[in-house]
């Protein structure tokens, strides 16, 4: 299995980096775009690993390192190999 | 007073921090590995700033996995001094051991310059021998030293002193242009509610001398070191 995880900035948590990257896209003319959040992208193999437990493993590794949850938020996918 | 400088992978201040301790303070300063496991024979502990585990992922989040982190945590319990200096502040909030987080800066940009602080009390061992009334030049010298905390979390801050220094003006003033990073509420450093646990991104330890720009930071250590 292959867990997709995806870390991004709360709600309320200032993003500098998105609130420059978006300044930047209004500026080459996408008058559309509003707000940008700027996260982070994380896959994670995980070989001959039943789903439930890739699901468990994939949590624990979120709550424990990958995100902060004073400032970011996380969700992932499980997905079949190859 | 026998002071722990813990060194991790791409600790940079360790030995600053040293030398003040050492040769400003006259006390005993001892280089303890992020490794080793017991603080020991330990009156005091100062996580020193760098960029340990070459800040990836967050600052911080690899060192507080570090096995000397299990020992500090009981250092805490047993309501013994830690001070977590620039890298140290970053490692003790990722830790859980002070409230918050550190984010980047809001110019994005690395920011190495001298700023003011101003004390909020001196009830704290960390801040003793201070003056409230004053202000501290020390420098600064980071990536993400932005404090972030939610208002519910800051008004539980203010409400137990929990709030050590503010950026402020030379004149003590405490407003938005002092601010070099985008802390909250001009915040600089944070204590434990316990307040035996100080975090603060400027480098007191860089300051311990007149001859390198200012010594206003050597209070703070001998407020540790139990000095009048």
């Amino acid at each position: 299995m292959k867990a997709l995880v995806y870390i991004t900035p709360k709600e309320g948590i200032l993003d500098p980096q998105g609130l420059t990257v978006g300044k930047a896209l209004r500026n080459l003319g996408m008058k559309q775009v509003a707000d940008v959040r700027i996260g982070k992208y994380v896959e994670i193999d995980l070989p001959k690993t039943k789903r439930k437990k890739a699901e468990e493993i994939t949590k624990q590794a979120c709550d424990r390192l990958l995100a902060n949850p004073n400032i970011e938020a996380y969700r992932f996918e499980i997905v079949e190999d190859g | 007073m026998r002071f722990a400088i813990l060194v991790f992978p791409a600790s940079n201040c360790d030995h600053d921090a040293y030398h003040a301790v050492r040769h400003v303070l006259g006390e005993e300063g001892v280089f303890v590995w992020h490794n080793e496991t017991s603080l020991d024979g330990f009156d005091a502990v100062i996580i020193p700033g760098g960029f340990s585990y070459g800040d990836y992922l967050r600052s911080g989040a690899i060192a507080r996995f570090s096995p000397i982190m299990e020992a500090v945590r009981g250092f805490v319990e047993d309501g013994k001094p830690v001070i977590g200096i620039c890298n140290g502040f970053q490692i003790l909030v990722e830790a859980g051991l002070l409230p918050g987080a550190l984010i980047s800066n809001q110019s994005l940009r690395f920011v190495s310059k001298m700023v003011y602080l101003k004390p909020e009390s001196n009830s704290s061992l960390f801040t003793k021998n201070l003056d409230c009334s004053q202000t501290y030049r020390m420098p600064i010298a980071h990536q993400a030293g932005n404090y972030v905390v939610g208002p519910a979390e800051l008004e539980k801050l203010e409400q137990h002193g929990q709030v050590a220094f503010r950026y402020a003006t030379p004149d003590g003033e405490i407003i938005p242009e002092a601010n070099p990073n985008g802390s909250v509420a001009n915040i600089a450093g944070v204590l434990n509610r316990g307040k035996n646990v100080l975090g603060l991104m400027p480098h007191p330890e860089r300051a311990a001398e007149a001859t390198v720009g200012s010594d206003d930071g050597l209070a703070i250590f001998r407020s540790i070191a139990g000095y009048d």
